[in-house]
């Protein structure tokens, strides 16, 4: 019984930080899905997200939900502006120009922020107090930091589904991911769609930014660098292309790598997921929700 | 014995029934025609016939051996070769390349020879790229061996691929929609070209092709396939009298030599 | 050999003669400072991660983002070979090499199934597995490196070893069995229906790739005294990345002028450390902006070009330049 709740203390944790690589593999497959790239400037958006979240507790006193929402929007601009001046001149180019740029624009980010406020980590602000509530006779803890992060994921992915499936943008979106030159044919603005697929992704990333300041306390300029890798493995393995794919992708990849904290050798944690992955692909490369396409000859 | 033997060969997509029940059955030396309306399953069977799909039921023997589950490449150096109908050429490669590209099984030396040079490398590189261009004279291109093959005209681009699947040195040929996009005074040259080859290579040819005067003046024999299935066939007289064929063409240009 | 005593073939043996004994005077009569021998060291290393990987993403087609991981396999075993079980250098070199090699069959064969951006996060995987796996190894020193490695890569291992790799991958690609490669990137069914297996192709070019990338490994382990998982990382498969895009994908010389300009750049920005990596940054993507084929699309450079543009044809031709 006492495994079973560790095992369940262990669930816990592993879906917050399951929830944090959802929220930033959402934004990797949106992008993916409409251009093709993999935007491995990404996890660095998450980052912005994370200090601009810093400043503006800091510095602006905004509580919880105003940080929340000005590094979404903070990050919203980013992504824009990131997209319209690295990548839209290379939407013809080859597909690892294109990548290589998107490295370019993760390494400017990084150093950036480096050369701007310091390598070093930084003590994210408390605002919200430490809370825990205990179930089974006080065995496994919620704490309120992670039921926020489950509250404000699900918030987000539902408003990002109902974007995506309900709003004249949204179906833009998917005509664009679809089929780019018959989508333009239908009258969609391609540049104005995919900057707002953009914009949607890098929203959800500041948001991860901020969320995973509350949960670990401590942020730095390359903490980006890992678990946008892990995200976009997220992606992968739900099917790149796929919201829920990403959502669920994420997900797994959180509680895996907690389990593999937990039961196995910390050091380890990386290439498990990443062993996950290469198996993922070998048997089902279209990932868990993706579709296996076939070209016709 | 046949060169090749189709038994009840039928390929299934998701519902959709793209090739049932074909039995085809085509001797050495053989100039055939597969004609069809728009999706009848012409190009389904030539991509059965070179593994790039693999059969739902039945087998094909070539030279009398089941090609079933051999890649394609496999199948390519028992001797079957094949044209697309929508131009594939190795397309930033020169002309020279494509064909040599093309010769690949037949080269012998090793790795080692051409990491160290030997002269034995040289040698066969030689007599490789004097085969290329003697080939590429054929179609007329051995003038444009430097050129970068998308940069050719149309028609040269569906010769440079007659003579890239030639230079895997087949005896069965596969040419699907050859004269596509060719206009008459080309078509026409092309099929003296076609019988020309099947001559002087010792080839059996296969050729799928909408332009049915030019089907019925170049094969011997002719298959007729509609809804994946062979309607008709027999020599281009017979068949173009059929009942079921003028049906089937209904509604479609056709134009009698 | 009548066939390789030609014009060209002469200029260049020359002219990398004469780079070879300038710089082997000039480090005897220690005007170039140890600051650049380690540069020159580094800048050959890149030769040979870039032309080698150049061979697997720009001329295979195979796009990988493991290729540091085929780099710290060879540094590793060579280093192991030479501390533990005290073999001579050379032997740790193709020691290492080799290993890396057999790890790029055994890794190639299931994931080279998977194509373009599969490929490449598969790969990705792969190098961040090779990484922690030496990580938990104890007999390597885990997390904390593999220490007491003698310094025995000099300028002399390093031009032998470039050449080297340039010659062995330049013969390789102008064959019958580098034009199947290049074909697989160009078509890979009409490659197939070509009589091309195009599995056995790709394999080829992960493993004379690894095999390569292992050497590389090799003279810089040899050339740190110590080494750490961490050196091996998925930044250090970008970084060589970078080269070959920079350079031009399907570029040989491409590929070596990239690796060459990339070092002395790195070299100038030292100067500026504290935004060094902010102005590479912004060199790269101004780059790709502007010259998205990189510097040499897939040209060679040639002597040839002195006295008229290059016929296409000259890569392809097998008549030994
Ligand atoms: N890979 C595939 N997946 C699903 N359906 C396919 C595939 N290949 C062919 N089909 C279907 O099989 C049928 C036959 O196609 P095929 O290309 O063989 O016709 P065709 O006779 O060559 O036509 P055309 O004259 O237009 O070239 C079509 O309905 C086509 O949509
Ligand atoms: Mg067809």
């Amino acid at each position: 019984m006492e495994q079973f709740y560790v095992f369940l203390q262990q669930m816990v944790n592993g879906i917050s930080l399951g929830s944090i690589y959802a929220l930033i593999a959402l934004g990797y497959t949106m992008v993916y899905g409409i251009i093709k790239l993999i935007n491995f400037a990404h996890g660095d958006i998450y980052m912005v997200g994370a200090f601009v979240g810093y400043f503006a507790i800091n510095y602006l006193h905004v509580g919880f939900f105003g940080s929340l929402f000005i590094a979404m929007a903070a990050c919203v601009l980013l992504g824009i502006l990131i997209e319209r001046i690295a990548y839209k001149p290379l939407r013809n180019a080859t597909r690892i120009a294109a990548l290589i740029t998107a490295i370019g624009v993760s390494f400017l980010l990084e150093y950036t922020t480096v050369f701007a406020l310091g390598a070093q980590s930084r003590a994210f602000p408390e605002v919200l107090g430490n809370i825990r509530f205990g179930f089974f006779g006080n065995k496994v803890f919620i704490t309120n930091k992670e039921l926020l992060i489950y509250g404000v994921t699900l918030a987000l992915m539902v408003l990002l589904q109902f974007i995506v499936k309900k709003t004249k943008t949204g179906k833009a979106m998917r005509a664009v991911a679809f089929d780019r030159d018959a989508a333009m044919l239908m009258g969609v603005n391609i540049d104005n769609t995919i900057s707002a697929t953009f914009a949607l992704g890098s929203a959800l990333a500041g948001a991860a930014g901020v969320l995973v300041g509350i949960y670990y306390s401590a942020i730095s300029p390359l903490m980006g660098m890992n678990p946008g890798l892990k995200a976009f493995v997220a992606a992968v393995l739900g099917g790149i292309g796929s919201i829920p794919g990403a959502a669920l992708g994420g997900v797994l990849m959180g509680v895996i790598e907690t389990m593999v904290i937990a039961y196995g050798q910390s050091t380890f944690r990386d290439a498990v997921a990443f062993a996950i992955l290469i198996i993922i692909l070998i048997i089902k490369p279209s990932g868990i929700f993706g579709s296996n396409a076939r070209e016709k000859v | 014995m046949a060169l090749l033997e189709v038994n009840n060969v039928s390929k299934v997509f998701g519902g959709l029934s793209a090739v049932t029940n074909l039995k085809m059955k085509l001797e050495a030396g053989e100039l055939v025609g597969l004609i069809g309306p728009n999706g009848a399953g012409k190009t389904t069977v030539f991509n059965l016939l070179t593994g790039v799909y693999q059969t739902t039921t039945g087998d094909i023997l070539f030279d009398g051996k089941n090609i079933a589950g051999k890649k394609p490449s496999a199948i390519n150096q028992m001797g079957i070769a094949r044209t697309f109908q929508n131009i594939r050429l190795f397309s930033d490669l020169t002309v020279l390349d494509n064909v040599r590209i093309a010769y690949h099984s037949h080269v012998a030396y090793k790795l080692p020879a051409a990491l160290f040079r030997s002269g034995r490398f040289y040698a066969e590189e030689d007599q490789m790229a004097e085969r290329a261009v003697k080939l590429l004279k054929i179609f007329n291109l051995d003038g444009k061996k430097d050129e970068i093959a998308k940069n050719l005209p149309y028609g040269e681009q569906r010769r440079l691929e007659i003579a890239r699947a030639l230079a895997t040195e087949p005896k069965f040929l596969l040419l699907d929609e050859p004269a596509a996009g060719m206009n008459p005074q080309e078509t026409a040259e092309l099929m003296n070209l076609i019988r020309w080859i099947r001559d002087h290579f010792n080839l059996t040819i296969l050729l799928i092709e909408h332009d049915m005067s030019l089907v019925m003046g170049c094969c011997e024999r002719i298959y007729v396939l509609e809804y994946g299935r062979v309607i008709a066939q027999g020599d281009p007289e017979n068949v173009k009298h059929n009942p079921k064929v003028i049906e089937a063409y209904l509604g479609e240009e056709v134009t009698y030599a | 050999m009548k066939r390789l005593l030609t014009r060209q073939n002469m200029i260049i043996t020359a002219a990398l003669l004469v780079v070879y004994i300038i710089v082997q005077v000039l480090l005897s009569t220690g005007i170039i400072s140890a600051f650049y021998e380690t540069n020159l060291i580094l800048g050959g290393i890149g030769i040979i991660m870039a032309v080698s990987l150049n061979l697997i993403t720009g001329f295979a087609g195979q796009f990988t983002l493991g290729h540091a991981g085929f780099m710290a396999i060879g540094a590793y075993f060579s280093a192991v070979m030479t501390v533990k079980w005290g073999m001579p250098f050379i032997l740790s070199l193709l020691g290492g090499a080799c290993l890396a090699a057999v790890m790029g069959f055994l890794i190639g064969l299931p994931t080279l199934r998977l194509k373009g951006d599969y490929l490449a996060i598969a790969t990705l995987g792969m190098g961040e597995v090779i990484r922690v796996v030496l990580l938990n190894t104890k007999y390597v020193g885990g997390a904390a490196g593999l220490f007491g490695i003698p310094r025995i890569t000099n300028w002399t291992w390093i031009f032998v070893c470039s050449v080297v790799t340039v010659l062995c991958i330049r013969n390789l690609l102008w064959s019958s069995y580098g034009r199947a490669c290049i074909s697989v990137r160009e078509d890979e069914v009409a490659a197939e229906i070509m009589g091309v297996d195009i599995t056995h192709y790709k394999v080829l070019a992960f493993v004379v790739g690894a095999f390569f990338a292992g050497l590389g490994g090799a003279l810089y382990s040899h050339y740190y005294y110590f080494i750490q998982p961490g050196g091996f990382g998925f930044m250090k498969s970008i970084e060589y990345l970078v080269m070959v895009v920079l350079g031009g994908m399907g570029s040989i010389t491409g590929s070596v002028m990239a690796a060459i300009v990339l070092t002395v750049i790195n070299v100038f920005l030292q100067q500026y450390s504290a935004i060094r990596m902010i102005l590479y940054a912004l060199l790269l993507i101004i780059i790709m902006i502007f010259r998205p084929e990189g510097l040499m699309g897939s040209k060679e450079f040639s002597t040839a070009m002195f006295r008229r543009f290059e016929r296409r044809d000259d890569r392809g031709s097998a008549g030994g330049q």
